[in-house]
């Protein structure tokens, strides 16, 4: 089996499984604070990191190129309140642009 | 799924108060709340097909990950590992993960689903950012009906943007000429800019950040992300809070 159909089923198996958790197993109790609050950071953490490591890591190096002019691009237009769409086609358009130069 | 971010603030700024009422809510409800948000989910959706090609990922595979995963960050996130030359397994941890978000929201709904486990588990999965958030009620709970209609309508649209995506991707050149490389690393700020408006947030997210960047050099590709969720431990410092509210706060519960 090729490696993307395997993330594909063990990834949508898992999140089948975590999206249930709550209605098959809780039935209206609620998480231990101490999880709840470690939980909680999960998402903002995971996507910092890979914010830091799609902008300046290229296999196992910290690059500076074009995609880190292009995540500041994207950083402005995120602080003017543009549609995710915008943003990400700021970045893209601002990349290659600096590569056609 | 993370979408709020891109729809503006003016679709949400309606619908949590469309919402405001003691009756429960019907599955149109649910429909109307989403709808001002549809053209930015389907977008999303496209571009998550645009760049799975782009990143070389077989389209049947985009579709189907689309179709069962059902989170956008998740998906971006095993599609970005895989092209960074990380492994299944890297890809695998960080969706997973990144999905473990929805452990406390599933819990915090769990109230408002009824029948038997299958029936359960069937309409648990149209739980995703968007629906979550509307289909909380003012005066606690959650309801069932407007969190299946609008996670009914949001599935639709980011099942077939994804393959209205697949299908643009395909005729796309050189992904680098294009620049979409520099597109998932924006995509992912643009996710997780509305998550980090409290302090302890941020500094979670910018010492997952540096020890992502620390680790890159040193350990194999993937790794870096995953070894990042030890900066959630930062959590613990957090003051138990008084209200039973275990989870993360919606930018638009901020401002009610």
């Amino acid at each position: 089996m090729s490696t993307i159909w395997l993330c594909v089923l063990v990834v949508g198996a898992a999140t089948i499984a975590i999206k249930a958790s709550g209605p098959v197993l809780a039935a209206g109790r609620e998480l231990p604070h101490g999880a709840a609050r470690v939980v909680d950071l999960l998402a903002p953490v995971l996507l910092a990191a890979l914010v830091a490591t799609q902008a300046l890591a290229t296999d196992e190096q910290l690059v500076l190129d074009e995609r880190a002019a292009g995540l500041l691009a994207a950083m402005v237009a995120i602080l003017l309140r543009a549609p995710l769409l915008v943003v990400v086609v700021v970045a893209a358009a601002t990349a290659a642009g600096l590569r056609a130069i | 799924m993370g979408i709020c971010t891109l729809g503006g603030d003016e679709g949400q700024a309606e619908a949590p108060s469309s919402l405001n009422r003691v009756r429960p809510g019907t599955y149109r409800d649910g429909f109307r709340a989403i709808l001002p948000l549809m053209p930015a989910i389907v977008a999303f959706g496209a571009s998550f097909g645009v760049l799975a090609r782009a990143a070389g990922v077989d389209a049947l595979a985009a579709v189907v990950m689309s179709a069962t995963t059902f989170a956008g960050s998740a998906q971006f996130a095993v599609v970005s590992v895989l092209g960074a030359g990380g492994t299944a397994v890297a890809a695998i941890a960080a969706a997973v993960l990144l999905n473990g978000r929805y452990v406390p929201m599933s819990v915090a709904a769990s109230g408002a689903f009824t029948g038997g486990p299958v029936r359960r588990v069937l309409e648990a999965q149209l739980l995703v950012d968007e629906s979550w958030a509307l289909s909380r009620r003012e005066e606690g709970g959650f309801d069932r009906r407007v969190l299946i209609g609008a996670g009914g309508l949001l599935y639709v649209g980011w099942v077939g943007g994804g393959v209205a995506g697949v299908l643009a991707g395909d005729t796309l050149t050189d992904p680098s000429t294009l620049g979409l490389d520099a597109a998932f690393p924006a995509l992912f700020l643009a996710l997780l800019a509305p998550l980090v408006r409290d302090r302890l947030a941020l500094t979670a997210a910018v010492l997952g950040a540096a020890i992502a960047l620390v680790l890159t050099p040193v350990t194999p590709a993937g790794l870096p992300v995953i070894a990042a969720t030890a900066a959630c431990l930062v959590g613990l410092t957090r003051p138990p809070r008084k209200h039973a509210r275990r989870v993360p706060v919606r930018p638009q519960e901020a401002r009610s």
